[in-house]
């Protein structure tokens, strides 16, 4: 699968607080709802900017904080095709796979706000088409391939009738 | 090559001998969910096309985050898990009973040797008693009512052996910020902590449950310590289930080892906007305070309850404070009003909240206004937590907020504990 957008740059850190806020999760599970909200507290023009298959590009430790699935579900609804980062909180890693959205992990230093971006999830590269480059990104697990190739872990179950590990 | 607590623990579940790295499929021994992401398992087990609770006795669901419920919108999710509950025969914990996490301990589901989710990142609070308790999202706690099972990857571990005596007026939760100002917000994400030495022997349950609270603050998976006698007597009288506990071999093989002397180290808090930005009380004492909160899975218990209560015993809080108390369970609150500590907070003018999680995560109970700074003894500081990103927090021991409530300021909660 090929993926094709526009990047949005943020920080190391980015916690799932920042990402949807307490305020907003606990009161309702419409998740079209909430991604209106998504990224508010770090950068409230976020939700009207991102456009459908465009790509959050961080650094360190994106996802820290809670274990809460509305991060990345917010992040999917609002279109997001993927987020790019250097490392990932583990919960949050595993919530996004879950939920068949892609954490891509690789060198994401070189990709600034705006850059046009090619994502190949098969062969693990991207390209940044604005700067000309090509990034190596490091493989996922096999486990979560696998989950993410179903489209997350319920219809991966539902499908297989098992859980992801032979 | 001898094994850690939590090869030992994953592998005793997975029905063989693991090793750090290896992926495995392992039985669960208890599983929790709460309000902010209980409703959502539901949903994804209802994506389920077959299927029911595989083991309804080894599942809690607790109504702690936004309770009692402030909106209508809240009252729908809570009604979607008291449905669920009832439908299965599970365990709710409802309004009242208080923080998730420490129901799970005074109820005894989270025991020595036993491994245990729960749909919240603070679920590693129960490795204080040696169990292994890690922190999912919403679908993998699905997946582990659906199946009684879930996939772990065994993780590598850092040894942290901590000696050394506290002084006075410093407590569990300064060695806690100590370790994440050190370690850094994503300094062991993927592993597990064991920790040891004669300063967590000396610390009572309390005490340590604060320090394993703050490991998902430094990434790591679980903050494992073993069981001792102060252990084990918590656990008399609250379970006829059999009690395993789980010791890391002499040569168990580790990613990395630290050693900390405290008997130095000063109060500690974490200023605004991250955990890791830890600095000793001396650099933030003076900063004013709007509110000032006692409480959550982090210090909410007695032992907390009883050092807040010492420093404002017979004093006022400020008058430009609004200072709050939430007991961490009913069981402890029951606890603290026979002890005389409850009345002790209201003499001081303080308020008491329900158990529950109060104003930590910015659902009801205390949102901050623009501009405030509050001192908390939660786990979290980041912009917007407590429901305002225009507000700041710090975060301290239960003595640093009590001293800072009543003067107005971050104050050094030393002066109150010299004998
Ligand atoms: S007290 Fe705070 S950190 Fe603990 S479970 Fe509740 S909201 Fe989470």
């Amino acid at each position: 699968m090929i993926l094709k957008g526009k990047a949005h740059r943020f920080g190391d850190d980015v916690n799932t607080d920042y990402i949807i806020s307490g305020r907003y999760k606990f009161k309702t599970l419409d998740m079209k709802e909430l991604a209106t909200h998504v990224m508010e507290d770090l950068d409230p023009g976020f939700y009207s900017r991102v456009e459908e298959g465009d790509f959050i590009v961080a650094g360190s430790n994106f996802g820290c904080g809670s274990s809460r699935e509305q991060a990345p579900l917010a992040i999917k609804y609002a279109g997001v095709s993927a987020v790019i980062s250097e490392s990932f909180a583990r919960i949050y890693f595993r919530n996004s796979i879950n939920n068949g959205l892609p954490s891509i992990v690789c060198d994401s230093s070189g990709i600034e706000d705006g850059d046009e971006l090619e994502v190949d999830l098969e062969n693990g590269t991207i390209k940044d088409l604005t700067r000309g480059t090509e990034i190596e990104t490091s493989p996922l697990p096999k486990v979560m391939l696998d989950i993410l190739n179903e489209g997350g872990l319920v219809p991966f179950i539902n499908k297989h009738g098992r859980l992801p590990v032979e | 090559m001898g094994k850690t607590i939590s090869e030992k623990i994953l592998g005793a579940h997975a029905g063989g001998d693991v090793s750090a790295g290896d992926i495995v499929i392992a039985e669960l021994d208890y599983m929790m969910a709460q309000d902010g992401t209980a409703p959502l398992a539901v949903r994804s087990f209802d994506g389920f096309k077959e299927g029911k609770v595989a083991n309804p006795g080894r599942v809690a669901f607790c109504i702690d985050h936004s309770a009692p419920s402030p909106l209508k919108s809240v009252s729908d999710l809570h009604a979607i898990m008291r449905t669920f509950t009832g439908r299965y025969g599970l365990e709710l914990n409802d309004i009242g009973s208080g923080v998730c996490h420490q129901v799970m301990l005074d109820r005894a589901h989270a025991l020595p040797g036993s491994l245990v989710i729960g749909a919240d990142s603070h679920t590693c609070t129960y490795g204080a008693v040696n169990a292994f308790a890690t922190g999912v999202g919403s679908t993998d706690f699905a997946v582990g009512m659906l199946t009684g099972n879930l996939w772990f990857r065994v993780p590598e571990t850092i040894k942290i052996t901590i000696g050394g005596k506290l002084g006075a007026g410093v407590f569990s939760k300064d060695i806690a910020l100590m370790l994440v100002g050190d370690i850094t917000a994503d300094g062991a994400t993927y592993q597990a902590l064991e920790l040891s030495g004669s300063a967590i022997s000396d610390l009572d349950l309390d005490g340590r449950l604060t320090i394993s609270n703050l490991a998902v603050e430094m990434g790591a998976k679980a903050g494992l310590m073993e069981a001792d006698e102060k252990t084990l007597e918590f656990f008399r009288g609250r379970t006829d289930r059999p009690i395993v506990p789980v010791t890391a071999d002499g040569d168990a093989e580790y990613a990395k080892e630290l050693q900390y002397d405290i008997s130095d180290l000063a109060p500690q808090v974490a200023k605004p906007h991250t955990v890791d930005n830890v600095v000793p009380v001396e650099e933030v004492e003076g900063t004013p305070i709007a509110q000032g909160l006692v409480g959550t899975c982090t210090n909410g218990r007695l032992a907390d309850l009883r050092a807040a209560a010492e420093v404002v015993k017979g004093a006022k809080v400020d008058t430009s404070v609004r200072m709050i108390v939430a007991p961490a369970s009913r069981e402890i609150m029951i606890k603290a009003v026979r002890e005389g500590l409850i009345e002790t907070f209201l003499e001081a003018g303080a308020t008491v909240v329900p158990p529950g999680c109060a104003c930590c995560v910015g659902t009801h109970q205390g949102v901050p206004s623009d501009g405030e700074n509050v001192i908390s003894t939660a786990n979290r500081n980041f912009k917007g937590r407590m429901g305002n990103g225009e507000a700041f927090i710090y975060l301290a021991s239960p003595a640093t907020v009590a001293a800072s409530c009543l003067e107005g300021r971050i104050a050094d909660p030393r002066k109150h504990f010299e004998s």
